[in-house]
């Protein structure tokens, strides 16, 4: 079988799938689908893309979430977590049963894995835990040690608390008001969580200062960490262009990141949280960035720059890209669909995807969480 | 035979016949994707056949690489949707290594879409399209709103239109077919679709997005981090329809690629009667990234419903006086529909 017939198979489907539950759980909406071609194809990190408001509706874009899990009955089902905050989501809340959705997916990079047992550290924000149980799951079942740390604004809005305690070797929660587990915020507990658990690596889902803050404490630890960032996205299928944010690649250039195909899981350190929501100077294709690089590129490799990611210039953030050596080997690209080794920044960073209404991650996250620190980090969409 | 498709009307089997002609090219169907909302084909070939469509338009290509505006680059609006891209790509390298010939390997035809800031840019990039394989025209976008200045803007000024076109023209094979793609917000978009035909424009593509805004009131600030963006969507489909019926009553002979907000097969149909020889999928392709397949089959549905066995029958159709009383059409075929 040849590469292109794997990937064939690997990728997405565009499928219309019918509603089997629409249940309350806490603060936010969990739906499930029967949708066999997606579950059989779902890794941990991928999500789906759902279209809202029937036919002839108003609202054109399709919502991004996460999936929470995937289960054999009825052929195989997806399970997807949301807050019902926008009328693109509050139309999701009010489906029932047999009603039937077009959707598209699964989409995005997944977790990467690692390659030999591991002591795993799973942090959630808001409902942006959702994705981190099947993960969970396939991380035991590779004989890794799992420790949850979940936080949110409030007890209802740390999804799946209990789910940590019962399955986790550990299970942390914060809330910023105190009403479950210690008052404060996720990276308040990490320097304990790690230390207890002798922390190998780490795995996170939530509101974008989240997994800013928790990449720069990772880094401290020389601990690697894998991000499943959310940004707004309208295709979810990476035509659209619009969810994109500055990754380095391997290669050391930062690029315009379409973060429902290269991501939404990347390595914590390739993103370049200070510059997100804009074009920094020197990102492939900024203005000023050509002329430098295209001399570089000429000496190296003699022929124009960047083309495929794969000449070796602007070593300018290189230091920040390789990461820290140990474990980072041991976490493999095995969990992307297309891991073909010469996509070093996807192989390496994996890929998360999440988006609407922030996404399923960001959004709900974000409904919980402080007011957003910049716009950006609000709902993007209608909702 | 791949422009004769088979549909089943009562009991006998009716071709349609779906052939159309971008300039002296010949499609096998009107459907395209819209430039900007398919990549290169890439990622729509994992939900559809890249070859089964009219063309492929691929996203406006500058000579090159650049990042684009900063997000948040795009906000849903009743019934569509502002972006703010900024012309987002690898550039031309990129497009001629890599792109080009994967679509010529899928068997997809190819219009490209170029944009430039210089006539002299443009005049490059369609100098280097025209060595390459498996171009089937080139589509010049002087209409893309998210540019720094408005002045860049070429379909904005019949002269600057002019410009680009003629050194398009002058540099493209002279087998290539040109389309200029126009902006709707312009005062005569008529002015300026013969300024671009005098020019030496084989065709017209109509309508590019129009400038929008959205304020995001918790913020109280603007929403897009660019601050206008291109609204595209069915919001703007009456506008394109405008826009096309105007440039075909005053320039009949001049081929039109029609895009603007369609979402199903009778919108691609209304497009047609307005005088699009060819019909754009665009923001639709967000929402269902197999639409251009459903809409060629919807398409071919209403054809047959309305007893026409030949799109070029009805190109431009409801500019003639008594249309419904025309050669290819049946009355009884419409009082069955309802």
């Amino acid at each position: 079988m040849t590469r292109g017939e794997v990937e064939a198979q690997a990728g997405p489907v565009q499928v219309r799938g019918t509603v089997l539950t629409v249940r309350r759980v806490d603060a936010y909406c969990a739906m499930t689908l029967v949708a066999p071609a997606v579950a059989a194809r779902f890794k941990p990190g991928q999500f789906i893309a759902v279209a809202v408001g029937g036919p002839d509706t108003s609202m054109l874009l399709t919502r991004a979430f996460s999936i929470h899990d995937v289960r054999p009955d009825h052929g195989g089902t997806v399970e997807f977590v949301f807050e019902a905050r926008g009328s693109g989501t509050q139309w999701l809340a009010e489906r029932r049963a047999r009603d039937v959705l077009n959707l598209t997916g699964p989409l995005g990079r997944a977790f990467p894995l690692p390659r030999d047992p591991a002591n795993c550290l799973l942090v959630g924000g808001g409902y942006g835990s959702a994705p981190l149980f099947s993960l969970a799951f396939r991380l035991r079942e590779r004989g890794c040690q799992v420790d949850f740390l979940l936080g949110a604004a409030s007890g209802d809005r740390v999804f799946g608390a209990l789910t940590a305690r019962r399955t986790g070797r550990s299970a942390t929660i914060t809330t910023e008001d105190g009403s479950l587990g210690t008052r404060g915020v996720v990276t308040d507990m990490l320097d304990q969580v790690i230390h207890d658990g002798r922390t190998d690596v780490i795995y996170a889902c939530g509101p974008m200062p989240m997994l800013r803050q928790l990449t720069v404490l990772a880094r401290r630890y020389d601990i690697p960490v894998q991000v499943a960032v959310e940004e707004a996205m309208a295709c979810g299928v990476g035509v659209c262009m619009t969810c994109v944010l500055p990754v380095v690649g391997s290669d050391g250039i930062t690029r315009m990141s379409r973060s429902c195909v290269d991501g939404p899981v990347y390595r914590g350190e390739a993103v370049r949280w200070d510059d997100v929501g804009t074009i920094p100077f020197d990102a492939f294709g900024a203005p000023g960035w050509e002329p430098r690089s295209r001399r570089a590129v000429l000496v190296h490799t003699g022929r124009p720059a960047a083309l495929e990611g794969r000449s070796v210039v602007g070593r300018g953030r290189a230091g920040g890209v390789t990461g820290p050596g140990g474990v980072i080997e041991a976490v493999s690209a095995n969990g992307a669909a297309g891991a073909d080794g010469a996509a070093g920044v996807s192989a390496a960073t994996g890929a998360r995807g999440a988006g609407d209404e922030g996404g399923l991650a960001a959004g709900a996250r974000r409904g919980g969480d402080r007011p957003a620190a910049r716009p950006a980090g609000r709902q993007r969409r209608g909702g | 035979m791949t422009g004769l498709r088979l549909a089943r009307r009562g009991d006998s089997v009716v071709a349609v016949d779906l052939r159309t002609r971008l300039g002296h090219v010949e499609l096998p169907n009107p459907i395209m994707t819209a430039s900007g909302c398919a990549g290169a084909g890439r990622e729509l070939a994992q939900f559809m056949d890249v070859s089964k469509v009219g063309a492929i338009v691929t996203k406006s290509v500058m000579v090159s690489p650049r990042a684009g505006r900063p997000t948040p680059r795009m906000a849903e609006t009743p019934s569509g949707m502002l972006n703010s891209i900024g012309l987002q790509g690898p550039g031309i390298d990129s497009l001629l290594q890599r792109d080009l010939p994967w679509l010529l390997s899928r068997g997809a035809r190819a219009v490209v879409s170029i944009a430039g800031g210089t006539v002299a840019e443009y005049a490059d990039l369609a100098a280097r399209l025209s060595d390459a394989a498996g171009v089937t025209a080139i589509e010049i976008n002087i209409s893309c709103p998210n540019v720094e200045h408005r002045g860049q803007m070429f379909a904005c000024d019949p002269d600057a239109a002019a410009a680009v076109t003629e050194a398009v023209r002058s540099r493209a094979r002279h087998d290539m077919p040109v389309f200029a793609k126009l902006s709707p917000d312009v005062t005569d978009i008529v002015a300026i679709a013969k300024a671009c035909v005098s020019a030496g424009a084989d065709g017209l593509s109509m309508i590019n997005t129009m400038l929008g805004m959205v304020i995001d009131t918790d913020t109280m600030r603007p929403h897009l981090a660019g601050l206008t963006g291109g609204l595209s969507g069915p919001a703007i489909r009456p506008v394109a329809v405008r826009c096309i019926w105007q440039v075909r009553e005053a320039l009949p002979g001049v081929p039109i690629i029609g895009m603007g907000g369609v979402r199903t097969g009778r919108d691609a149909l209304e497009l047609v009667l307005a005088g699009a020889s060819m019909v754009s999928v665009g923001t639709t392709i967000f929402q269902d990234p197999s639409a251009c397949t459903r809409i060629l089959r919807e398409l071919e549905e209403e054809l047959t419903e309305r007893g026409v066995d030949r799109l070029v029958d009805v190109i431009g159709l409801a500019h003639q006086a008594h249309a419904l009383t025309g050669r290819t059409l049946s009355p009884n075929a419409r009082v069955r529909r309802s």
